[in-house]
């Protein structure tokens, strides 16, 4: 089986106040992630990003369709902790998703509540915060600690559960440069030497440009989907939904229009300097 | 300014009494209360007292980090000894307007103050060498047997610790509410009683209403980490006795037996 996560024709509506048409959050999301590979998911405010996360480990059940994690169909109870152990999720706020008062109790909480023996639990931790390059912060509290670094420790607290993906909701927006940094470079890394599936939901297009496929969702749909070399340029119907491209892909398209002969797909800033000189 | 505030002090260090285990550390607490409360006169106060200089030795901490502590309830002391001092009926010493001070009202005056002070010194004691997540695993794993009475005990531990978790979170976001708020013309320093009391209410409503979100994306983070309460859980540290906390134990229960022989003989 190559799918971690497989959605069909998922619909879901939150319960609306009273006398009120329930809103609509999801609305026949087929979507298939498959193992290994790391996705980004874009979209307006309100576009069902972060419904859609919740369904992938069963905080929130299908309204109407299926969801399955690695075969396991969500909605099965009894296999609850079994599908949340293997898709984790890191948050937006770090404060938010910080449990306990020293870092390594932290990261054991995840392994703790599904009942892994004590000294596996100390080495699951110990490798957790080696992975993400705070081993050094184990016993220091997390209140004291810059917002990546806390991101850190959220992302090691997923991580000592030994899960197949993690989805990490806008996990970069509350941080600085340096703190989106590191944990950007952190989730790459764990995708590529761990084969960690990465889902990545952010506002940020050039942390899309990195992923191998970009997820487009507007108004509970899925309406664009594919590499993002294809994806983000785009330029017009992305604006319509309410997104930008990345500054590269507006560049070259500002060039373009006043009739330079150069390609709309280059996505990094090097790729995008390399091919500004060749035209000229 | 509200940073500077320092809740559940816990001083980090080395000595036995940090090594103990918690739960001995509970245990030995009560022991002594009871010593205190069962001591009559000056032999076994002087015994108990002598338990309680010997721990502080013990523990490295500062006797003036203890008698710090006791500022917060000066007055409940002075009312207490005031009281006793006026009110212990017995053999006349002293007597002006309606009052008469006694031989055995001064005594008393002199105990109690003695007995609350020591109290509070050993409380203290007790939270300055062990750290909150130490003290309240150790809570949970004695008052375990009150499961089978249905006392959430797992529940209530993990309250208090998320409690110690999010109070430094929440000081730091009540400065942040203070100086946006004073940003715009607040003022929290001036006026009486109830125009200040009044002031606070820009404070707490944002807080409030954070403190509610907070709890709110915290409970999804939880789930989202298979909480799914106490049952079947496991812990990075178990709580585990040493020859240690047996020999401590033996010995205070030791001078606990002491001081209730010396009390019989009223001494
Ligand atoms: N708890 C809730 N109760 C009711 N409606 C909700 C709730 N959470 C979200 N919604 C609604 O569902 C829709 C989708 O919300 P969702 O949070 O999934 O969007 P999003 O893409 O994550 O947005 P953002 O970029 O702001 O995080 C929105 O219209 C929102 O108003
Ligand atoms: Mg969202």
């Amino acid at each position: 089986m190559t799918d971690i996560i497989r959605t069909e024709n998922l619909t879901f509506a939150y319960p609306a106040d009273e006398g009120q048409q329930p809103h609509t959050a999801l609305d026949g999301v087929d979507l298939t992630i498959e193992r290994g590979s790391f996705v980004a998911v874009l979209g307006h405010n309100g576009s069902g990003k972060s419904t859609l996360a919740k369904h992938m480990n069963a905080v929130l059940l299908p309204g109407g369709g299926k969801v399955y994690v690695d075969g396991m169909d969500t909605s099965n109870e009894d296999l609850l902790l079994e599908v949340r152990s293997r898709v984790g999720m890191v948050f937006q706020n770090p404060d938010n998703q910080i449990v306990a008062n020293v870092v390594e109790e932290d990261v054991a909480f995840g392994p703790e509540n599904l009942g892994v023996p004590t000294a596996e639990i100390r080495q699951r931790v110990d490798s957790a915060l080696k992975a993400v390059g705070m081993e050094a912060f184990m016993l220091h509290a997390p209140h004291h600690l810059s917002g990546g670094q806390k991101q850190r420790v959220a992302i090691a607290g997923v991580i000592a559960m030994e899960p197949q993906c993690i989805v990490l909701d806008e996990s970069t927006a509350m941080l600085d440069p340096l703190g989106r940094r590191e944990v950007l470079d952190t989730v790459r890394r764990l995708n590529r030497e761990k084969g960690i599936t990465i889902v990545l939901i952010t506002h940020h297009m050039d942390e899309a440009a990195m992923a191998g496929r970009v997820v487009v969702m507007d108004n509970g749909k899925v309406v664009m989907d594919g590499p993002p070399r294809e994806i983000l340029v785009r330029m017009e119907e992305l604006r319509a939904i309410g997104l930008d491209v990345p500054h590269t892909v507006e560049l070259l398209h500002g060039l373009r229009e006043d009739g330079f002969d150069v390609p709309l797909d280059a996505m990094s800033i090097q790729e995008c300097a390399a091919a500004i000189c060749e035209a000229l | 300014m509200l940073k500077d505030i320092t809740l559940g002090q816990f001083f980090p260090g080395n000595t036995l009494a940090h090594k103990l285990d918690p739960r001995t550390k509970i245990i030995l607490v009560v022991l002594y209360i009871v010593a205190l409360f069962c001591a009559r006169f000056f032999v076994s106060y002087g015994l108990v007292a002598l338990l309680l200089v010997m721990s502080v030795k013990v523990s490295g901490v500062h006797p003036k980090a203890l008698v710090k502590g006791l500022k917060p309830i000066l007055f409940i002391i002075c009312f207490t000894a005031v009281l006793n001092l006026l009110y212990t009926p017995g053999e006349a010493l002293v007597s002006f307007w309606v009052f008469t001070i006694t031989r055995e009202g001064i005594l008393q005056a002199f105990f109690m103050v003695l007995r609350l002070t020591m109290l509070i010194m050993g409380t203290f004691l007790l939270t300055y060498t062990t750290s909150p997540i130490a003290l309240t695993d150790g809570l949970e794993t004695l008052l375990n047997p009150l499961k089978k009475l249905h006392v959430p005990v797992h529940e209530l531990a993990m309250i208090m610790s998320i409690a110690l978790r999010f109070i430094p979170t929440l000081i730091e976001e009540t400065d942040k509410i203070m100086s946006a708020q004073k940003a715009r013309g607040a003022d929290f320093e001036s006026g009486n009683l109830f125009q200040r009391a009044k002031a606070l209410v820009p404070i707490l409503v944002p807080l409030f209403i954070s403190a509610f979100r907070r709890a709110d994306e915290l409970a999804v983070a939880m789930e989202c980490r298979c909480y799914h309460g106490g049952g079947g859980r496991t812990k990075l540290h178990v709580l585990r006795y040493a020859a240690r906390d047996y020999f401590v134990l033996t010995g205070f229960a030791a001078v606990l037996g002491g001081v209730l022989v010396l009390a019989h003989f009223g001494l």
